[in-house]
């Protein structure tokens, strides 16, 4: 015990440690004003997409509710008929609903999806004070038809949501050039080690 | 001021006292969460006003609205007014402390008491009883640890505390805080009394319940300690009580060891100079409360203990012996 009470330097170099932690840039970011990039792949709210015609992609086959690990996808498909044609083949949706408060984002829907109906997009900020509006139907889901064909999937906008106004690129977040950071750090330090980087 | 009654004017120095205090209290709460988000590497609170300095306004209105909430186990009288009994004891002190003073000597206190050392002991070791008394009657497991930790807390560490104040009495030849600071002219008495100065340090801390020596409240065992129960308005007088107390010490510190407001260098340290001095050496104590809690971490109790009474207090008795004896070898030194 007297070691301990009477070590004084590790004392000195605590204090010294948060003092000069006042003078550090801080990590945080103002999020409402300042908005991080996302990484390049970023999971976030989804998106039922057109065909450049304003057909819809989605043909009610409901692969992505069976691929859902979390149950959180229902689709109810319909006939095309002659008079009312909504998709290029047989069926369309008749009713989409994802409930965005069970999905985990992971993507798998979109994976299943023969026709690339339905992609992830970066919009992230769907916080609501009812559970009800959460669960989010075709009028939502659905890109206007006014608003072009939707999100490609392998060509998302660098992660930045641009329907979201006011985009600003935080620094020390994620180098967009060289990949999302946590993904590959353990090579890029690898690598810098190496004496193969910078 | 021929005419005017005496207690007029003291009532008229109270109140300027009693609201420059309480806004003391709403920023160096301010001061301590921006300081200590910065060592944090955290921003600190800067959504309410510009830079935050709106917040003490938004956590009073917060305290207000919230619920006031009795347990049933709770022994009523005692639960609601041990509180204030806190907060009366810790805005009283300042009744006696003076910040500045006139050229011609007056110091700049609502009363200038003779025996000020000593009244500031008796509030602040009633104030204790508020804490005390609020975890014994909560009805409740954690309170009551808490209070009980507080008791001995505050009689291990007040008894160093007074120990090292001693020093500085007997250098200074009394016990008015004003002649003490005009004693501490030429030399600020820590320097003769740095070892009662570290130990006045150590102990205040302990005196006023915070980090590391916050075992009273101790979060992660205690839930909250001795305010555990209590809720709304009645945690924000406990709370106005702590942060009040905490500037209490800081000033005395001032007063006593850093040569309250007598100015660097001698510079000059008439009414408002003396004032600004008093000012950046109170809030270099508070700063150091921060600092101090924002990089230990708390004490175990049995270590707490041994180290107010193993350490501490030999080692101020044997500071107030030895300036005893140089005091009375060398009356003029």
């Amino acid at each position: 015990m007297r070691k301990n009470l009477f070590n004084v330097g590790a004392l000195f170099e605590g204090f010294a440690t948060t003092f000069r932690a006042i003078f550090k840039p801080k990590p945080t970011v103002q999020y409402p004003s300042v908005r991080k990039q996302h990484a390049p792949r970023f999971h976030g709210l989804h998106e039922l997409r057109r065909y450049a015609d304003g057909k819809e992609r989605c043909i009610g086959c409901e692969l992505c509710a069976i691929a859902c690990p979390a149950n959180a996808i229902t689709v109810i498909g319909a006939e095309n008929s002659p008079q009312d044609r909504r998709s290029p083949g047989e069926r369309f949706a008749a009713r989409y609903e994802i409930d965005e408060l069970r999905c985990i984002f992971c993507g798998l829907c979109e994976e299943a999806c023969p026709t690339d109906a339905i992609v992830l997009t970066p919009r992230f900020e769907m916080a609501d004070y009812r559970r009800g509006a959460l669960i989010y139907a075709k009028d939502r889901l659905l890109v206007p038809a006014e608003a072009g064909v939707g999100t490609p999937p392998d060509e998302r906008p660098n992660g930045i949501p641009s329907d979201l106004g006011g985009v600003y690129r935080a620094k020390d977040t994620v180098d967009i050039d060289k990949g999302y950071d946590a993904t590959n750090r353990g090579e890029q330090l690898k690598a810098s080690r190496k004496g193969l980087t910078a | 001021m021929n005419g005017v009654p005496f207690w007029l004017i003291v009532l008229i120095k109270g109140v300027i006292v009693l609201f420059v205090v309480i806004t003391t209290f709403a920023y160096s709460m301010l001061f301590e969460r921006k300081i200590m988000g910065w060592m944090q590497l955290r921003p600190g609170p800067n959504r309410v006003g510009p830079w935050g300095m709106l917040q003490p306004a938004a956590d009073a209105v917060k305290m207000m609205f919230k619920e006031d909430l009795t347990p049933v186990t709770a022994d009523p009288l005692i639960y609601r007014l041990a509180p204030f009994i806190s907060l009366i004891c810790a805005m009283s002190v300042f009744a006696i402390i003076p910040f500045s003073a006139s050229s011609d000597g007056t110091p700049w206190s609502v009363a200038n008491v003779n025996a000020g050392i000593l009244f500031i002991f008796a509030l602040t070791s009633i104030g204790i009883y508020g804490i005390s008394l609020a975890g014994w009657a909560s009805g409740s497991k954690f309170p009551l640890l808490g209070s009980v930790r507080s008791t001995a807390q505050m009689i291990s560490y007040e008894l160093s505390m007074s120990m090292s104040v001693i020093g500085v009495l007997i250098l200074a030849g009394s016990t008015a805080l004003s002649d003490i600071v005009s004693a501490q002219a030429r030399l600020w008495f820590i320097v003769p009394q740095i070892v009662g100065f570290v130990i006045y340090l150590i102990t205040a801390v302990a005196e006023t319940n915070r980090a590391p020596f916050d075992l009273v409240e101790a979060e992660t065992e205690l839930v909250g300690g001795f305010h555990t129960e209590y809720s709304g308005l009645r945690f924000g007088l406990f709370f106005i009580a702590e942060y009040l107390n905490m500037i209490t010490v800081s000033c005395l510190g001032t007063l006593l060891f850093l040569g309250g407001w007598n100015g660097v260098f001698g510079l000059p340290s008439d009414g408002i100079l003396g004032l600004v001095w008093f000012i950046i050496k109170a809030g270099l104590f508070l700063f150091f409360y921060i600092w101090l809690r924002s990089t230990l971490p708390r004490f175990r109790y049995d270590r707490l203990m041994d180290f107010g009474w193993k350490v501490l207090l030999p080692v101020a008795t044997l500071n107030l012996v030895v300036t005893a004896v140089i005091v009375a070898v060398w009356p003029h030194a």
